[in-house]
């Protein structure tokens, strides 16, 4: 608690861990590359400089405020500093922005903008390191790295992964994995939160767009698009809407106009998982066998949990993820509904998620060689599909989704948000159908941007014990409570990114926890405008039973012995 | 896994009590015993001190000290310190390099005999200049004499 003044102007603080965070409060946009309120304070990139009343500088992001503290944020001295550095990083930057994916979105060319560098008086060192395109998910290109380390510490604060660090020294320094290897060789989950952090073009989404134009032009094709819950409340971020704005409405209609030719909603596959999920649980806590039970939904948490935690793998739910299992009915429904035409059904899943583009290309998640899902597109490329059209997203009228599988419940959409999970098969459990009993589900704990929920049900005279966590590193805090004997759960959800798939490294940015939190709440209130509120009552889902998943269930399972 | 050379690490890390803040001294043990850090190994450190390999490879790449190639039987340093510098250790570098076959980007010839390296300053400059093969100190070189001691070398070696 105290008072400060920042140019001349009176500012109380109370919370602030820094300067910088009270400057901002006070409606001051100091520019940063290196500062993340989630992540731990570096006080690498010198951008937040600021000048006390003495005329030294000091880092506002590393400094506490203090009571009677006097500080200046705009002064000559700060300006022509910031030029400097600016004009140092561009130097040393690949500064071909016409053709750099990240031009429009990248912060260095925002601040360099904001700041007024107009000239450069140094000359272009060219690297030429070599680009990791390899994997599935990321692409790295070190010529565009500024070694900010964002990424670095997203990857080993939010995730506890640490593939990346800085390595080699002075000018040699570099962000890069150990020894040099391609991301898909060392442990990368592909969860993408070093890309969400990523100030510029050197960590970006691997673009799935041109294979998705491919097939949407081959006319021997009939192109079927799944939409995860996630992207209808973010999308909109793209086309300067609120985040948490619902625009599911326009997302199908864009997609007609892209020339997809049937367009469903992952939630149904998610209501499948929700389903199958649950009575494997029940199944489990009847025969006190192999608890807790691990959710597998999220496909960074699942090879973490590959690479990390072998031993718990029996642990890990056998079910698939919404997405694998949605495209592997879709299949099966549409060589039943179109046996005698020769179209191939390819199914394109718009994802938030980069990890998404890894799964589908999994060898158990083929059926004969080909892919349940053909490819993923994350939120960002459906954006720039969408613009690239010259498709003016804001003005598009509401179009519906197409049967047989128009139908979803709010069980399903909820999957997108941390705890999602556990509540719709807290749902599926309470047989009974009042508003009373939902409420009671979502004040049960599973709600909420803390990084571990614990809730406890009462599921038939039995206790049943969930725990949710997002961020990979809180996911491994719990692991370990849980095998050291502290912790007994029934339940274990876990999501990889930071509030689950609304904060998915597919999503627009920038993204912070109030981003975060308002993608959520438009997930919560697309499920409270739902009728259907229970994954088993929706009807798609008994005609699914009743059909083509009949006789063949286990194809919603993975065959991993 | 039998290999010795994981006998040898585990060896070296109970001395540390696996106690991940002695990663520096254990990285050096290593490269004691092998010339260089090799990377199964180096893996293995990272499980075993539960260290993420992207930190020890950091840490391997910070210090010039350390090596993640394999180095030769005879590690040559020459010493381009000031006084070695102006006493011309270039021109020892060179008639060596062109013996050697070696140059700035390959320091070890192909024959694991020698690796050829350059040190900032051996604390030796009343002896420049000079040089050291496997921590024995040679003072005021000359490109020939240098040579004399390679051929020499390399007669005993092979």
């Amino acid at each position: 608690m105290g008072n400060m003044i920042i140019d001349g102007q009176i500012v109380e603080f109370n919370e602030e861990k820094n300067i910088l965070a009270v400057i901002r409060k006070a409606g001051i946009e100091l520019p940063t590359f290196c500062y993340h309120s989630e992540l731990s304070v570096y006080g690498a990139c010198r951008m937040c400089m600021v000048e006390d009343k003495w005329g030294s500088t000091l880092t506002s992001c590393s400094t506490p405020p203090k009571d009677g503290m006097e500080v200046w944020t705009n002064t000559e001295k700060l300006k022509k500093h910031r030029k400097m550095i600016l004009e140092l990083l561009l130097a040393n930057h690949d500064r071909d922005c016409t053709t750099c994916e990240k031009s429009g979105r990248c912060k260095l060319q925002e601040i360099a903008l904001k700041v007024g560098v107009k000239k450069i008086r140094f000359g272009q060192e060219k690297k030429e390191m070599p680009v990791d395109d390899l994997g599935p998910s990321i692409v790295r290109n070190p010529n565009k790295c500024i070694l900010c380390g964002d990424c670095v510490r997203a990857c080993q604060e939010i995730q506890g992964v640490g593939v990346l660090d800085f390595a080699y020294r002075g000018s040699k320094l570099q962000v890069t994995t150990a020894f040099n290897k391609a991301l898909h060789q060392v442990d990368c989950v592909n969860c993408g939160q070093c890309r969400v952090v990523c100030p510029t073009g050197a960590l970006m989404i691997k673009k799935d767009m041109d294979r998705a134009y491919e097939a949407l032009q081959d006319k021997n094709k009939r192109v079927i698009a799944q939409i995860a819950p996630a992207v209808r409340v973010a999308i909109g971020e793209e086309f300067g809407m609120e985040p948490g704005a619902i625009t599911m409405g326009k997302i199908v209609a864009a997609l007609r106009k892209l020339g997809f030719d049937q367009i469903f909603d992952t939630a149904v596959g998610a209501d499948l998982t929700v389903i199958e999920e649950a009575e494997e649980l029940m199944d489990r806590i009847q025969n006190r066998d192999k608890l807790p039970l691990f959710s597998s939904c999220c496909p960074a948490w699942f090879k973490y949990a590959e690479q990390k935690h072998p031993e718990l793998m029996d642990n890990v739910s056998s079910c698939r993820s919404p997405q694998q299992m949605f495209g592997v009915v879709i299949k099966e429904q549409f060589k039943k509904l179109y046996k005698d035409d020769r179209k191939e059904n390819i199914v394109i899943a718009i994802m938030p998620c980069t990890a998404k583009k890894f799964e589908a290309a999994r060898p158990e998640n083929k059926t004969g060689g080909i892919p349940d899902v053909d490819m993923v597109i994350t939120t960002q490329e459906l954006a720039i599909m969408i613009q690239e059209n010259g498709i003016v997203f804001n003005e598009l009228e509401d179009e519906a989704l197409d049967m047989p599988f128009g139908f979803t419940s709010g069980a399903g959409v909820i999957f997108g948000v941390s705890g999602g999970v556990s509540e719709a098969v807290l749902r599926y459990y309470y047989k009974e159908r009042t508003a009373a009993v939902l409420q009671g589900i979502s004040y049960s704990g599973v709600r909420g941007m803390e990084g571990v929920k614990e809730a406890t049900a009462e599921i038939d005279g039995q206790k049943v014990r969930i725990g949710v966590a997002h961020g990979l590193k809180n996911a491994e805090n719990l692991i370990k409570k849980i095998l050291r004997g502290e912790e007994k759960f029934d339940f274990v959800e876990v999501m990889a990114c930071p509030g689950g798939c609304v904060g998915g490294a597919g999503q627009p940015i920038p993204q912070n926890n109030d981003v975060r939190r308002k993608r959520a709440r438009g997930i919560y209130k697309v499920d409270t405008a739902s009728p259907i509120k229970r994954s088993e009552d929706n009807p798609a889902i008994e005609a699914l039973y009743e059909g083509v998943l009949k006789s063949n269930r286990e194809i919603l399972h993975r065959h991993h012995k | 896994m039998n290999d010795s050379r994981f006998e040898v690490v585990d060896c070296i890390l109970k001395k540390y009590d696996n106690n991940k803040s002695y990663l520096i001294a254990v990285l050096q043990e290593i490269q004691n015993e092998y010339k260089y850090l090799p990377e199964e190994l180096m893996e293995y450190v990272a499980e075993k001190l539960d260290v993420n390999l992207s930190k020890i490879f950091s840490v391997a790449t910070f210090y010039e000290n350390f090596s993640l190639v394999p180095k030769g039987k005879y590690i040559i340093k020459v010493c381009d310190g000031t006084a070695c510098h102006v006493r011309k250790s270039i021109p020892i570098l060179n008639s060596m390099r062109k013996e050697l076959g070696l140059s700035d980007s390959k320091h070890t010839t192909d024959d694991m005999l020698f690796t050829l390296e350059t040190v900032s300053c051996l604390g030796a400059c009343g002896l420049a200049p000079v040089i050291t093969i496997n921590d024995k100190v040679y003072a005021k070189m000359t490109p020939d004499s240098t040579v004399e001691i390679l051929r020499t070398l390399r007669s005993e070696g092979q």
